[in-house]
């Protein structure tokens, strides 16, 4: 499994010494929220704007959170892909492994009045909205217990109460939509901002420009994150965009371009980009990040990378392995609690996906609610009026 | 192109009702031409009541509620005297009223705000209530119509004004995958309130494609209503009442209908979204119609009258569910259908309503169903080949002695 590999590279130049490990068995896992200060990895580049600091605040507690959370999806991901290959998972399935660091990072700098609206890759936006492994895994497989009722599938997760508004099948088409979120936002007074995160591929899309025009004439709170993974399903970066600077692309509109890898990194760029487009209109952030499946569970993923790259990216910049290899460095926790950690959270996905597995298929008359908002006529009686002679679309 | 219409009772759709009882067979079937302020309840089979609407002239304010009064004296209605104007204004007015009523009620749409409307339908609405309820857009029609679905996503209730229905080709994508669909793929958690409305059909030499009739692309999208209005009257009723509805509704405006004239009520009132309109009780035939070509049908049936005919007429309104209550009804009645249409012959709204007239009440039919569309061409702009384009009324009285030969 790809996580013991990396237990055994974090060992190498490891700061840890030996003796440590001993009296670290009795120190619970650190939880501890003294500030610590870090450097991201890279710097950031901006457009039109004035960069934000590579000096980021986290505390040991935030540090093993983000650690937990981004091994939890990491977990999810691959038992889906194996749920896929079982065939318990049909159709499509786009994962996320190797993006976590954008979810969670996003996450911590937000709070649920935000908005967050992504595109089909969307199991771990979701579960960084709040979303619980049963609703995910039951969603996946079809049924009852899905956060869709079964009727969504992996590219229409929704949540409504914690403001993720999905889960889109249509490349480039919830970025309108996500315009529109910041409409509402400004219209009611919210205060909140939303982000509507769209792929490499999907920013060659018009319809992308066409509302980054209009949320920029009406000054809207929306900040477009473009996940660059670099692929837009087998096409590289530079054979679709003749500019791949993406961050640049919005023109006349601010943009940051963020280590998409490192988690703090992406918090700091989303602290940032809330609190510009709140005073100052939309921003576009690039965050630059990598994908170790294919773009989905059809796709090998290597008639157009080598494997060298991909294990490349694995061993340089895997988001979970920087923080472990944080966590150890700064002494917060020892090895044994993280692979402690990572077991609890195998446990989880686990019992998770024997629970989904249990639960029904949705019933056949599903198959006609919510089609329309609940009360409005779309049975047509007969010329009697005393029975339903046909149910009209 | 202004063809003056005084309608007076033209608006009487079914009789009054009431609410939540079973209504009587003998009230529908009656061949009174009821003069009644137009007031229907759909009642269902459980006996709960759809939307509320306008019973007779009450306080002029306040929004009527369920049309509790069973009587029919509808008589009384015609001394309200109500107040003129045209289609357009009419729609303003629907519009105002709800934006007035809610402050959710938003409107996009290009040169809606400070231009006025490019029919005039939004005219000082935007001084009125201010740039940020009534907003002009950018030549954009994918993203604002986008945009327009994610605000209703959260609750706005925007109004997208397509300035040709044309032009909504453009965000099909997103009317139809998530417009439509998007209450269904969430399991229910997010409802879209959006009502998308625009001026289509063939208008005075526009060219291909500004005269475009796309009622039968939109109307497989599973999720979304479909609405054509026809007079002043259920132009304003049918805005009303799409605004207020919890689902998508396409409103479907006539560009040569907008010059109508006619006298509306005072009071509040909205028309049910789901139901037909009776224009014209008969025994003969039933005609079934929308949007403009309505008139053709009504200059045809004087013709007919005079010939000796009765037909029935019946603007379905209701494109997307049909009223297949009242429609069947009539089917009953008369046992002979002409549907006429200015929707294209391939795959149209006659097409479906034929199939699904057919389907449903083929044992009362006596004759095999008439459908008369538009010619399957883009419009042409010379103004003899246009006229040809689209119904006639001296086609529908030939169509008419045709079927009840």
């Amino acid at each position: 499994m790809a996580l013991s590999r990396f237990a055994s590279s974090s060992r190498s130049g490891s700061l840890l010494k030996p003796l440590s490990s001993a009296i670290s068995l009795r120190r619970p896992i650190s939880t501890d929220t003294t500030p610590i200060t870090l450097e991201t990895s890279v710097p950031f580049t901006a457009h039109q704007c004035e960069a934000p600091s590579r000096t980021v605040q986290t505390t040991a507690n935030e540090l093993l959170t983000f650690f937990r959370d981004m091994a939890l999806m990491r977990r999810m991901e691959i038992a889906a892909d194996s749920l896929y290959k079982a065939k318990l998972i049909r159709g499509f399935c786009h994962l996320y492994d190797g993006q976590e660091a954008v979810a969670v990072g996003m996450e911590a700098a937000l709070t649920k009045k935000d908005c967050i609206i992504t595109a089909y890759r969307d199991h771990c936006t979701f579960m960084a909205r709040g979303g619980t492994l049963l609703e995910v895994f039951a969603e996946l497989m079809g049924r009852q217990a899905g956060c869709s009722r079964g009727k969504g599938g992996s590219m229409h997760f929704y949540k409504k109460d914690s403001n993720f508004y999905g889960g889109h099948g249509i490349v480039g088409a919830q970025v309108p939509l996500g315009c529109g979120l910041a409409f509402a936002q400004k219209y009611s007074k919210d205060e909140a901002v939303t982000f509507a995160l769209y792929g490499d591929g999907a920013a060659n899309q018009g319809q992308l420009f066409e509302a980054l025009n209009i949320s920029a004439l009406w000054d809207l709170p929306a900040i477009l994150v473009c996940e660059n993974n670099h692929y837009g399903m087998g096409t590289a970066e530079w054979r679709a965009a003749k500019s791949p600077a993406y961050y640049k692309r919005g023109d006349y509109a601010p943009g940051l371009k963020v280590d998409g890898m490192d988690v703090l990194a992406v918090k700091q760029a989303c602290t940032f980009a809330k609190e510009h487009a709140l005073k100052n209109g939309p921003i576009i952030l690039e965050m630059d990040t990598y994908r170790y499946h294919g773009h989905s569970m059809s796709d090998p993923g290597s008639t157009y990378r080598t494997r060298d790259e991909i294990t490349g990216v694995r061993q340089e910049r895997d988001p979970i392995e920087r923080i472990r290899k944080l966590i150890l460095s700064h002494d917060l926790a020892t090895e044994k609690e993280l692979k402690d950690i990572e077991k609890e959270v195998r446990k989880e996905v686990d019992d998770a996906i024997a629970q989904a597995k249990e639960n029904p298929v949705p019933e056949s008359s599903e198959l006609f609610t919510n089609v329309y908002a609940k009360g409005l006529g779309v049975e047509s009686f007969g010329a009697d009026r005393k029975e339903v002679r046909a149910t009209l679309p | 192109m202004a063809a003056i219409f005084q309608g007076v009772g033209a608006a009487a759709t079914l009789s009054s009702s009431p609410s939540n009882s079973f209504v009587p067979k003998k009230f529908l079937t009656s061949p009174r031409r009821s003069f009644c302020v137009p007031s229907s309840v759909v009642v269902r089979s459980d006996g709960s009541v759809n939307f509320d609407l306008n019973s007779k002239s009450r306080r002029a304010q306040q929004l009527v509620a369920n049309a509790t009064k069973a009587d029919s004296s509808a008589a009384s209605s015609s001394s309200n005297p109500g107040h003129e104007l045209l289609l357009f204004e009419a729609l303003r007015e629907g519009l105002e009223e709800e934006m007035e009523r809610d402050p959710c009620v938003c409107v996009m749409g290009e040169d809606v705000g400070h231009y006025g409307g490019s029919y005039k339908v939004t005219k000082d609405l935007a001084k009125k209530f201010g740039d940020l309820r009534v907003l002009d857009t950018p030549i954009a029609e994918n993203s604002f119509t986008g945009m327009g679905i994610g605000a209703a996503m959260t609750g706005l209730r925007p109004v997208v004004e397509g300035m040709n229905m044309g032009f909504l080709l453009l965000a099909f994508n997103q009317i139809s995958n998530n417009c439509g669909m998007l209450h269904y793929t969430s399991g229910g958690q997010f409802t879209i309130p959006i009502v998308i409305r625009g001026p289509g059909g063939v208008g005075r030499q526009l060219g291909a494609e500004h005269s475009q009739r796309l009622e039968s692309y939109f109307q497989s999208i599973p999720g979304i209503q479909m609405v054509a209005c026809s007079t002043p009257y259920n132009a304003k009723g049918l805005m009303k009442a799409a605004i207020r509805s919890e689902n998508p509704v396409i409103l479907f405006e006539h560009v040569l209908l907008y010059n109508l004239k006619e006298r509306i009520p005072d009071e509040d009132y909205i028309c049910n979204l789901e139901e037909a309109e009776m224009v014209r009780p008969g025994e003969h035939v039933t005609i079934l119609t929308y949007s403009r070509m309505r008139y053709h049908v009504m200059q045809a049936a004087k013709t007919l009258v005079n010939k000796g005919y009765d037909p029935e007429v019946i603007d379905i309104r209701s494109l997307k569910p049909f009223d297949l209550y009242t429609i069947g009804n009539s089917v009953k009645k008369t046992h002979r259908v002409l549907i006429v249409e200015e929707c294209m012959r391939t795959g149209g709204i006659g097409a479906s309503l034929t199939a699904a007239i057919t389907e449903n009440f083929n044992d009362y039919l006596d004759a095999p169903i008439m459908c008369l569309s538009s010619q399957d061409v883009p419009t042409p702009y010379a103004g003899t080949l246009e006229e040809w384009t689209v119904v006639q009324p001296a086609q529908i009285v030939t169509a008419v002695e045709q079927l009840c030969q």
